[in-house]
């Protein structure tokens, strides 16, 4: 450090950064198939298989928890109160019109469905992933007497009404994630997988 | 005649490596101000945690699977072994009870050790690196303890994980992307698991080792402080050159410090025989439930060394600006731990111990205390409207201690410092 510039050579100096430069490069680029390492496997990849669910056993009102790609996914039957209910409390939700992209094209309407009946949505609440808990009671004493019923997350105390759209003042900042699904008769429906996108 | 061969001996490895001159630079010739007291304990006691959790992990790792497959009794492999570890291994229960204790005495001692340098100043010039190390290593107990508890493959574990690498998905563009990397797949899953035990058991200990040893090699570089905030180096005997307020390392803080660990180690004992769950404080009680990834237990709340972060997580329910409450949740919860590394250029008081701090300081400093204790204790109850503001007061209070940090210190009235060391 203490040379005096003039006795460096210059070349020799030129010669150093390079290498020094190439031998960083080489370290970014072996450092590139650990990182990818860490990225879901080949076989964590093709066990996002698409779930098939029979809802023939459906009572009105009932819910089932059908698991797709690890995550639970909800099957609702809605009642016609429960439809009923999602509408006029538009000021209360933060997306009702489901402008974010939180569902296929063909459930950006008003019940976030195909059938109106049938809610199908991820059972993960959008700020931090807890299974919100199914709070069918209108207006009881802990949710406050605009509650129309839904799903309410014990974790943070996010709210969602019975088509997955979030209330305001929330944590949670976006509407339930609904995935591709279709059905395959009246009775049996398939999550992951739509005929849009194939 | 023997002791003239172990002279001999001696001489033989000191003429191929310092062992002599290491010893008498880090002990037997390192002088520590003579002053120390009560709060100078869990340094030494932080040092001794790392080994009974190196010693008990090493233990664990022998019977312990990280494996989130279902057995033939359709239990996780990874939670059934450490039912296994509790049951049927000999002394398990006790290793592992020893192991889950030890990740909180650390917090324990590493809290107080961090207040005692609030206390006294000791991140203050020329200490910031020192205090920086320390806090790396902070960091490092943070990811340890984590990872650490995803292991048990429990409930609490499994939605523990979950919340907190959901954290990484509040990043704007990336996150999500992000998110699936940490995890290795789309939910918390075996490869999670695994890769969460290959940082807990081999790369933060490692990092955790070099960390520590930069941390004493800082610290013998310039010196312990003292609870006068005095450096002893000004004051040398013209003779010897050895400071008039030091006296070696060893005997007399070897000694001092050995009392400590018998003190701690007698505590340490009562929990891990008669309290090793510490009433859920410890080891949670729906951590005794397997992961069910279908399932959020209706109250989840992390251990309680992580509950005052977590409440200033929480306490962001307001959208600002353009960015929404839950990224800046995620934001100052970063901000509250990184801003302790800045606290050398943030405290420009003219003294560095609280015994010659004027009354503002000494205020703030009780003030800040309180906010944390309480933003911790809100961390671990389940959120309320009113529990929100007052956690809302308390993470202001929190950030506000610092940020008015340069203005406060600057104006407080200090004492006189004295020359020497007192008592």
């Amino acid at each position: 450090m203490a040379q005096d510039r003039d006795t460096l050579n210059p070349q020799r100096r030129q010669l150093l950064v390079a290498t020094s430069a190439l031998g960083g490069a080489a370290v970014v680029a072996t450092a590139i198939p650990f990182v990818a390492s860490m990225a879901p496997s080949e076989r964590a990849r093709s066990a996002g298989a698409p779930a098939e669910a029979d809802i023939s056993k459906l009572g009105p009102g009932e819910i089932a928890t059908v698991e797709w790609r690890g995550k639970p996914v909800w099957v609702l039957r809605r009642t016609p109160e429960m439809i009923q209910r999602l509408q006029g409390r538009d000021d209360l939700l933060l997306d009702p019109a489901s402008e974010r992209d939180q569902q296929p094209p063909y459930c950006r309407n008003a019940t976030r469905s195909i059938k109106p009946g049938i809610y199908v949505s991820l059972a993960l609440c959008t700020h931090l992933g807890c299974v919100p808990s199914v709070r069918r009671d209108v207006a009881p004493a802990d949710l406050g007497p605009q509650w129309p019923g839904g799903f309410y997350c014990p974790c943070h105390g996010s709210k969602f009404d019975f088509a997955g759209r979030v209330f305001r003042n929330v944590p949670a900042p976006l509407n339930l994630e609904i995935p591709q699904h279709k059905y395959l008769s009246d009775t049996r429906l398939l999550i992951g997988e739509d005929d849009q996108s194939a | 005649m023997a002791n003239n061969k172990m002279t001999a001996m001696l001489q033989w490895v000191d003429e191929r490596f310092p062992l002599t001159a290491t010893w008498k630079a880090h002990l037997s010739e390192y002088y520590a101000p003579k002053n120390f007291n009560f709060w100078y304990f869990f340094g030494s006691l932080a040092l001794l945690v790392l080994v009974i959790q190196i010693v008990t992990g090493i233990f664990l790792v022998m019977h312990y699977k990280p494996d989130a497959s279902l057995n033939a009794n359709g239990v996780p492999v990874a939670f059934a072994s450490v039912e296994y570890i509790m049951r049927d291994v000999p002394w398990g229960w006790l290793i592992r009870y020893m192991h889950s204790t030890g990740a909180s005495a650390f917090f324990v001692v590493v809290y107080l050790h961090m207040f005692r340098g609030l206390l006294y100043g000791s991140y203050r010039k020329p200490r910031e690196l020192l205090w920086i190390f320390g806090m790396f290593i902070y960091l490092c107990l943070m990811a340890e303890a984590f990872f650490g508890y995803l292991l048990p493959w429990g409930q609490m574990s499994y939605w523990g994980a979950q919340v907190i690498v959901n954290l990484v998905s509040a990043i704007p563009v990336i996150g999500s992307d992000l998110g699936v990397w940490v995890r290795g797949d789309y939910v918390i899953s075996d490869a999670t698991l695994n890769r969460f035990f290959s940082f807990h058991v081999i790369a933060i200990p490692l990092v955790l080792l070099g960390l520590v040893f930069a941390h004493i090699i800082a610290l013998h570089e310039v010196g312990s402080n003292n609870p006068d905030g005095i450096e002893i180096k000004k004051k040398k005997d013209p003779n010897t050159g050895i400071p008039l307020d030091g006296i070696p390392f060893h005997p007399y803080y070897t000694v001092k410090d050995i009392v400590g660990v018998v003190v701690f180690l007698m505590v340490f004992s009562v929990i891990v025989f008669f309290a090793p769950e510490l009433g859920g404080y410890f080891l949670e009680y729906n951590n005794f439930i397997p992961a069910d990834p279908l399932q959020t237990p209706p109250h989840i709340a992390p251990v309680w060394y992580f509950t005052p972060f977590y409440s200033i997580l929480r306490a962001n329910t307001i959208n600002f600006f353009w960015v929404d409450a839950k990224l800046w949740g995620v934001i100052f919860m970063g901000l509250g731990v990184v801003i302790l590394f800045f606290l050398p250029w943030l405290d420009r008081s003219p003294v560095k111990s609280i015994r010659y701090r004027g009354p503002i300081y000494k205020g703030a400093l009780a003030i800040f205390v309180v906010a944390f204790l309480i933003l911790g204790y809100l961390g671990m109850l389940a959120p309320t409207p009113g529990r929100t503001l007052v956690a809302q007061i308390c993470t202001i209070i929190y950030f506000l201690f610092f940020f008015l940090m340069p203005w406060y210190t600057r104006i407080d009235k200090c004492k006189p410092v004295p020359d020497r060391v007192t008592k």
